[in-house]
């Protein structure tokens, strides 16, 4: 744990001094949130904190459209979790933060993801180059199966060219550590990566992803295909990134994302099951006193 | 109530009655069916043992060394082999496969990964139907496209016509196995930052290794076992040549040949020729099996 903290710290110097990291102060950024787009408290992309402005984006498969209008500030480093029952568009949100959504075919955003004050949907963006900034884990655990548990983790580095610091060797072993993994591995590295368990393969994810030191990382219910103790062990992991890097969180399950967010948005399937915001504020907000109804019904299981 | 009672009670005889005769009228059925299709079954690999059978007992008869190091003997005279055949076919065939098998792959990994949906329906109709056509076709068209234009029957024309025939073949295969390649690791490696032919280069094609070689191989067996093609394009040669500019012997053109001279001794050499023809083509079926069973599995 400690080295874990240790490495990370040393690893990114800069957010240090301009983001309140601690836990106590994490709590006390606004307490009330009267829109959702109001977190003029919690600081801004432009220190550097890595923070993403999503303003007004619209999403369409083909004909059919999935958001509409979003418009929310995840803050940099920190944990935003996005709630919401099935088919309300989280899922598809989380995917436009990296442009993976037009990877799937026919499909379109219109809008705009501001990251360190760029708009990543200009055309001057290549999505590949802003897919190596912002990461993403999936909803199951993917590792490449025709390579070593070693290889899986140095891929994005291999595969895309970026000049990792350090050498392999230490890049794997920094990486590891920092998905919580290594213990388990340091001994079988040149073994394949699907010999691993769930919970292991989807650190392993993880630790893929965090090898090619993004900024931030988006997680597709990153628990839902793994028990609860592997479960468990990701969220501790969750809550360890936090100061490293801004993750964003899709999560069906509403204790997760009270356990490990410092934020939490509220999606739903409005008319047309078009996805629409309802509700973003600081966590604990959300849970005890949620402003809209319709988040207090969703989070008291009245439905979804 | 009393009524619904009873008339459900006598529903329920006459729904067991129906059930009982129903259920042995398709006892029967199962039976037959089943009878049927084990008969087809056996058909099919009696004809198979049959014919592996008859060329096993034929071909090993005539098998020896000089088949394959000497040339044929005077017509008429005994001894002598087919060493020009086995070279030729050998040239033919790994020239057709050099661009056959690259280009399918090439085409497989279109429709796979990078089509649209209008060029890639176009495509994968042209290959189906490429695959169906009687080899004969495209002899004529080698002929027509090649021979006629570029001085004659060559070797070369061969290695043109034979890559046609394979190159849907692999096109298909390859698309079909990268299909099972999951999407979702093209989308992990994607969400790397790769670019898209890094990631078929480095994920899919090694993940769908087996598969590959497996439409490779067959597409080779395929490539291996033409005659009417070659007639139209390399013609035959009695004698040793292995300048794919000129026409070239090949073992499948060599056995239609012989099998028509009247001549004990050709018939011979034919039928232990075609018993290496059908080993090569066993061989190549079990390497895939083989690959096959060695891929990593997912």
């Amino acid at each position: 744990m400690n080295a874990v903290n240790h490495l990370a710290t040393s690893t990114l110097p800069g957010d240090a001094a301009p983001t309140p990291n601690s836990p106590n102060q994490r709590l006390e950024g606004p307490v009330a949130m009267p829109t959702a787009t109001s977190s003029s408290v919690v600081p801004e992309s432009d220190d550097g904190s890595a923070g993403m402005e999503i303003r007004k984006l619209s999403a369409w498969y083909g004909p059919r459209q999935a958001l509409r209008d979003i418009t929310l500030d995840v803050p940099g480093h920190q944990v935003m979790a996005i709630i919401g029952p099935s088919g309300c568009g989280k899922s598809t949100l989380i995917r436009c933060l990296n442009r993976m959504h037009e990877v799937t075919h026919g499909a379109t955003v219109r809008g705009e993801v501001i990251l360190d004050g760029r708009n990543m949907y200009d055309p001057s963006v290549d999505p590949v180059a802003l897919r190596r900034i912002v990461g993403m884990v999936f909803q199951r655990p993917n590792p490449f199966p025709t390579m070593s548990i070693y290889d899986n983790v140095v891929a994005g580095l291999r595969l895309g060219g970026k000049v990792g610091r350090g050498s392999m060797d230490e890049i794997v072993e920094r990486s590891l550590r920092r998905a919580a993994l290594w213990d388990e591995v340091r001994d079988k590295l040149k073994e394949g990566g699907a010999s691993l368990s769930g919970g292991q393969q989807q650190r392993l994810c993880i630790a893929r992803a965090l090898a090619v030191e993004p900024e931030a990382l988006l997680m597709d219910e990153p628990c839902s295909a793994l028990d609860p103790i592997a479960t468990l062990r990701i969220e501790e992991l969750i809550r360890m990134l936090r100061d490293e890097v801004t993750i964003v969180i899709v999560t069906h399950n509403m204790q997760q994302a009270a356990r490990v967010s410092d934020r939490t948005a509220f999606m739903l399937a409005g008319e047309e099951r078009i996805g629409e915001l309802i509700e973003v504020g600081v966590t604990k907000e959300i849970f005890t006193n949620p402003h809209d109804e319709r988040t207090e019904d969703y989070i008291t299981g009245r439905f979804g | 109530m009393a009524t619904q009672t009873i008339s459900l009670g006598k529903r329920a005889s006459s729904i067991e009655r129906e059930l009982s005769s129903i259920d042995r009228r398709r006892r029967i059925m199962d039976l037959t069916m089943r009878g049927l299709c084990s008969l087809a079954a056996l058909l099919g690999a009696g004809a198979l043992f049959l014919l592996v059978i008859h060329v096993v007992v034929n071909g090993v008869a005539a098998l020896s060394i000089p088949l394959f190091t000497e040339m044929p003997a005077p017509i008429g005279t005994p001894g002598g082999g087919m060493a020009h055949a086995f070279v030729g076919s050998i040239i033919i065939v790994g020239l057709a496969c050099l661009w056959g098998i690259p280009a399918g792959l090439l085409a497989g990994i279109y429709l796979a990964d990078y089509q649209t949906p209008r060029l890639g329906g176009f495509v994968r109709f042209t290959a189906d139907v490429l695959t169906g056509i009687p080899s004969i076709v495209f002899g004529i068209f080698g002929y027509i496209l090649v021979v006629t234009r570029f001085g004659g029957f060559s070797g070369l024309a061969a290695a043109f016509t034979l890559g046609v025939i394979t190159l849907p073949i692999v096109a298909r295969t390859t698309e079909e196995t990268l299909r099972l390649v999951p999407h979702e690791l093209r989308e992990a490696a994607l969400a790397l930052g790769v670019r898209r032919w890094r990631v078929v280069l480095s994920i899919v094609l090694p993940t769908a290794r087996a598969g590959l070689i497996t439409g490779a191989m067959l597409a080779l067996a395929r490539a291996a076992g033409e005659t009417a093609p070659l007639i139209f394009t390399t013609l035959g040669n009695n004698f040793w040549n292995v300048d794919p500019t000129r026409p070239m012997a090949a073992v499948t053109l060599t056995i239609f040949q012989y099998a028509i001279w009247p001549y004990k001794n050709l018939h011979e050499q034919a039928w232990a020729a075609s018993l290496i023809l059908l080993l090569v083509v066993l061989l190549i079926n079990l390497t895939v099996r083989l690959a096959a069973r060695s891929a990593p599995s997912r």
